[in-house]
């Protein structure tokens, strides 16, 4: 029998440095810094950090690598790689770890550069190399964005899902990133602009993609019982889920449902909570298409009714259903992978820290995660209490 | 049905990749995809243990080529724009490809009947479709 993890651990402090543009500082540095700034708002000293976990999308040797940098030596690390999802999936992955008695502190974090320096062709065609997929990488698809842009084709077609309504996600996104100034892009957007900016994969466009951007983030979790005397507002980990299905797009059975169905699930009844239960939603919008998708296999909305739920500034600040409220990997940042931008800023927004862009009544949080194409999937909810 | 033929013994060949007999196939001028003799239930892309049932008595069949477009976007690159799709091919498995020999990409629709084409491209032979009825 599946035992449960309920409010096991709870997350302490959180950090994030070089958001933007880091000026080119190394990817090492920027999460050192990130890793710091948590640690400290832990009310713990680094040297009390016994976990780690961390992950890399170029190299196989970032747990070692960065437990080297920041000087620490864990009884328990681990650093599996579930694309940008992976800092939410870690979050079970640290509750297990602590539950088993392996460790006390788990530092999860993540950075990276691209936007200051951009990876070279030399590296990006490493990267393919490395993770070969002979029978997707000769048709040329332009990915991650192709992939995305095919399943948003396939939920056009079987539900009447429109253009406008991707657009929607994307202006929300930017209303809400205009209330944040850590937020990269704050310039107004319109839903014209959206639909008239470059297109990249049809029916994607260049404002339908999420930035590329630099920046680094971190948080520290450890036992619910240790929180409470570290922390003065822990927030505890009442439910994760995760799952995948594929890896690659050609191989996902239904382009129209993901592994969120199943995420989802599995957090909610861990935390015995349904939908109806959640105050703010955190969701990765790597493209438009991908909140409409998981707001449908979450269960906020039935099948194929995410365009119609997202428009007339539902979810922009003012709507009823708040989310991505920092502003999103479309208009906050997003250096690679994201999911550890969402962690933070639901703890934010548990903790009333949102200023300008704080959701009035924020209790219990979702943050859900993506990674690869549509592929792994990772949900947490998150409260202040128990 | 099209006859199949038995994959090479795994146990035996030294050159038994599923992977590469596919792609060998296609040099040769020919889609094959495999069929697992246990479940009958084909599958693609082609592996040395059915993703359906388990089994590794697999069989190699010709392809019928047709094809429906389940989903489909154009890349619009610098140096110009090409078709990127899903086909559910008619023996059931889907897979990644393009569909070529379009006057103009936004053609290339959901629901569209295709039909296989193996074709060079960058010096390999590459599966790709055209609209049924224009068999080239």
């Amino acid at each position: 029998m599946k035992r449960s993890l309920r409010g096991a651990v709870a997350i302490l402090g959180t950090g994030m440095a070089g958001l933007g543009d880091c000026g080119g500082m190394t990817e090492q540095e920027i999460i050192a810094q990130a890793a710091h700034k948590a640690v400290a708002a832990s009310g713990l000293v680094m040297a009390q950090i016994d976990g780690i976990i961390t992950s890399s999308l170029t190299s196989p040797w970032w747990v070692m690598r960065m437990a080297e940098y920041l000087g620490i030596q864990p009884t328990f690390s681990d650093s599996t790689m579930f694309g940008g999802s992976s800092f939410i999936a870690d979050l079970k992955v640290a509750a297990m770890a602590i539950e088993a008695g392996l460790c006390e502190h788990v530092l999860v974090c993540y950075g990276a550069n691209p936007r200051s320096v951009p990876s070279s062709s030399q590296i990006n065609q490493m990267r393919a190399a490395l993770d070969p997929q002979p029978f997707e990488h000769p048709y040329k698809p332009f990915n991650p964005v192709s992939s995305y842009a095919l399943a948003a084709s396939r939920h056009m077609h079987e539900y009447g899902t429109t253009r406008q309504q991707l657009a929607e996600v994307a202006v929300a996104a930017r209303k809400w990133a205009q209330r944040n100034p850590e937020a990269f892009m704050r310039e107004p957007l319109t839903i014209d602009e959206v639909l008239s900016s470059k297109p990249i994969s049809d029916p994607l466009t260049l404002r339908d993609c999420c930035l590329v951007t630099d920046g680094a983030g971190a948080f520290v979790v450890s036992s619910a019982k240790r929180a409470r005397d570290l922390h003065a507002k822990p927030v505890y980990v009442l439910g994760t889920g995760h799952a995948h299905w594929h890896r690659q797009i050609s191989c996902m059975p239904d382009l129209t449902v993901t592994p969120a169905l199943q995420s989802g699930r599995l957090a909610f009844e861990e935390a015995g909570l349904t939908p109806g239960d959640i105050d703010v939603v955190q969701l990765y919008d790597a493209f438009t298409i991908n909140p409409i998708l998981f707001l449908e296999d979450l269960g906020f909305c039935a099948k194929g009714e995410g365009g119609a739920f997202v428009s007339g500034g539902r979810i922009a600040p003012g709507g009823d259903f708040p989310m991505n409220t920092n502003g999103g990997g479309l208009s906050f940042g997003h250096p690679g992978m994201y999911s550890i931008f969402l962690v933070i800023e639901a703890v934010a927004q548990l903790r009333g820290d949102c200023g300008d862009r704080q959701v009035d009544k924020a209790d219990v949080a979702l943050v859900h995660g993506n990674g690869g194409v549509l592929s792994s999937q990772a949900t947490a909810i998150l409260s202040h209490s128990v | 049905m099209t006859a199949c033929e038995s994959m090479p013994n795994l146990q035996r060949e030294a050159v038994a990749s599923a992977e590469r007999f596919y792609f060998d196939s296609l040099a040769r001028g020919q889609f094959m995809i495999p069929r697992c003799s246990s479940c009958q239930k084909f599958h693609f892309y082609p592996r040395v243990i059915c993703p359906h049932c388990g089994a590794d008595t697999l069989l190699w069949c010709a392809a019928s080529g047709e094809g429906v477009v389940y989903a489909t976007t154009t890349v619009r690159g610098k140096a110009g724009s090409h078709n990127v799709c899903l086909v559910d091919l008619q023996e059931g498995p889907r897979m990644m490809s393009s569909v070529v020999d379009l006057d103009d990409h936004a053609q290339a629709q959901i629901g569209m009947k295709v039909l296989a084409s193996i074709r060079q491209v960058d010096g390999a032979p590459l599966l790709v479709f055209v609209a049924a009825g224009d068999r080239t």
